[in-house]
């Protein structure tokens, strides 16, 4: 309170002053519309600006020709960048887009049962004196180097790594394998890794809410644990679910740094993008991967926020 | 539901995703302290030199500061244009609202890859140089939303009549901002810039593509270094470091946060 008597003397003194700031205030209060011009202008311009006609830009070079001979963008129309993905080269592309987007949806899922039994033990379970200490802690590896935190799985998978090493301990190895890096699966089990934090927060976020008496109830009417979960904390945690989901989804999608640590040769899309706008420098065709990549999770986003909001009715 | 065993069935399954959480990093400051230059199990033994290495290596330290340098600006421009948007949404009611929420969430939600590769089709359109400067644009775009998200949950549980009075008592706009509505905001700008800060000092998907052949940021030089088996263990010292060093950033953060109820805003990107 002492902060407002002392900002109050100030604010006579300002008062009297016909200096341009004021002049300018007032002209603000009298005008709404001056105001919320003024706050709204600067971030919408620059949103507008730097993403949305970015965007746009990316639509257009899908739609352009890249010289053979100079790698020099023409401005001439063409749908050959979107029809070599349907039938180019095999349709070695259209088995990038499915491997993409069944390594996302298998991600997804594993975060969501990793992320379920923790965010309940953490929401429900634990001492709630607890919970910032244990928030905190799915929280601080998001801190860390992502890449390094990539790169980590590759001693952990590798064939002198830490998982041979044991199984060769215990004996059900007899030599390393090399089974366990550069293929699929070690890309899927590093995504789980990184994105699972994005998973863990919002379920805990939605099962934190859900008041005590709703279990009672469901447990008065005679339900049991089984019931109680998928009658009712399933389904009051499902915006929590979602909205982990689409972060996890949309990450996985677009990443092409795990692929490139621990995926080997396993193409995908986000790789594929990054390859055409560097190494292979095919900016028309990248951005048509892009474009495929951002109406897939366009239609990703729609399924869901419908789900959604059948789920809240 | 809370029986005692399921209550020790959760928390054994709390413990091992924990595990899994925690492996990795337990892994990366081990062998930051690596006597060899192979990360393999059994542990090598121990060294202190890939730190002695560290300090005297000034690729990795130049790269670190200019990280600093675009994570700092592109948190003072994510600041005044995110706290500008929050208020316009918490202070008025307009046409396009949900299309400008939408468009302030969007480069969240959308892959770091989309935002790069259509900012680089921009600044290839235009003819712009890469630079420190593109890549300031592009993390710029994805951390007005931290801010906002920060501001505009605060700004919705403050009273109105305070900064009424304020004007009541002959206050200009100015003024009013200044001493009454900044301090209590404080702490939401804050926390909204640490988070800023952080997201983009990691940022790579963004980064990799508006990058300027001399724009070496702490990530890319540590993806460079991926490739020289020789200096592994430095990367794992600076991974090491930085995770020290954000420490007490997180502390901060989720201190500032503790009243905002939802937690959960601290990594809500």
């Amino acid at each position: 309170m002492d902060g407002y008597l002392g900002a109050g003397q100030r604010l006579i003194g300002g008062a009297s002053r016909r200096a341009l700031p004021w002049r300018a205030s007032r002209f603000l209060y009298a005008h709404p519309r001056g105001r919320l011009a003024l706050l709204l202008g600067p971030g919408v311009l620059w949103l507008l600006v730097f993403y949305l006609v970015a965007l746009f830009l990316l639509l257009l070079t899908s739609l352009w020709q890249q010289d053979v001979f100079t790698a020099e963008l023409v401005h001439r129309w063409t749908l050959s960048n979107y029809t070599k993905i349907f039938s180019g080269q095999d349709g070695l592309w259209l088995r990038v887009f499915g491997r993409t987007i069944l390594l996302a949806a298998i991600v997804t899922v594993m975060d969501i049962a990793l992320a379920f039994p923790l965010a309940w033990f953490m929401a429900r379970v634990a001492p709630p004196r607890w919970r910032t200490l244990l928030f905190l802690a799915v929280v601080v590896p998001l801190w860390s180097s992502i890449l390094v935190r990539i790169f980590a799985w590759r001693t952990i998978l590798g064939s002198s790594g830490v998982l041979n090493s044991m199984l060769q301990e215990i004996g059900i190895l007899s030599h390393p394998s090399s089974a366990f890096l550069y293929n699929e699966k070690a890309i899927a089990i590093t995504w789980a890794y990184v994105w699972l934090p994005f998973m863990v927060l919002p379920i805990f976020t939605a099962l934190e809410k859900i008041p005590d008496s709703y279990l009672e109830a469901s447990r008065d009417l005679g339900a049991g644990s089984w019931t109680t979960f998928k009658r009712v904390i399933f389904p009051l945690a499902v915006p929590g679910v979602i909205a982990g989901s689409i972060f996890v989804f949309s990450l996985t999608m677009g990443d092409f740094v795990a692929p490139q640590l621990v995926g080997g040769g396993s193409q995908v899309l986000g790789g594929a993008i990054k390859d055409r706008f560097g190494v292979a420098a095919d900016y028309p065709f990248g951005a048509a991967l892009a474009m495929l990549t951002l109406l897939t999770l366009t239609v990703f986003l729609t399924i869901t926020s419908r789900a959604g909001a059948k789920e809240s009715l | 539901m809370t029986s005692a065993r399921s209550k020790w069935i959760f928390g054994g399954t709390a413990g091992l995703v924990f595990a899994f959480l925690y492996l990795p990093l337990a892994l990366i400051a081990l062998y930051a302290f690596n006597k060899t230059t192979v990360n393999a199990w059994p542990f090598p033994g121990f060294s202190t030199r890939w730190f002695t290495k560290l300090w005297h290596d000034p690729e990795p330290k130049d790269a670190a500061w200019l990280s600093v340098q675009i994570a700092f600006f592109s948190t003072c421009v994510a600041l005044a244009l995110g706290t500008a948007l929050a208020f316009a949404f918490a202070r008025f009611h307009f046409f396009g609202r949900e299309a400008v929420n939408f468009a302030v969430t969007l480069p969240i939600i959308l892959p770091g890859v989309i935002t790069g590769v259509a900012l680089a089709s921009f600044f290839l359109f235009t003819g712009t140089e890469l630079s420190l400067r593109t890549v300031v644009i592009g993390h710029t775009t994805f951390c007005i939303v931290l801010v906002f998200n920060n501001v505009l949950a605060r700004l919705r549980r403050l009273p109105l009549s305070y900064a009424e009075a304020s004007r009541d008592l002959g206050a200009t706009g100015l003024q009013t901002f200044r001493f009454v509505t900044l301090p209590s905001i404080r702490t939401a700008l804050v926390a909204g810039a640490l988070l800023s800060f952080a997201l983009s000092f990691d940022e790579i998907a963004v980064t990799f593509f508006l990058a300027g052949a001399d724009t070496t940021t702490l990530p890319l030089w540590i993806l460079g270094a991926f490739r020289n088996s020789r200096s592994l263990p430095e990367v794992n010292a600076v991974a090491t470091c930085i995770l020290i060093i954000s420490l007490p950033m997180i502390a901060t953060a989720a201190y500032l946060m503790r009243d905002e109820g939802a937690a959960g805003r601290i990594v809500e990107k």
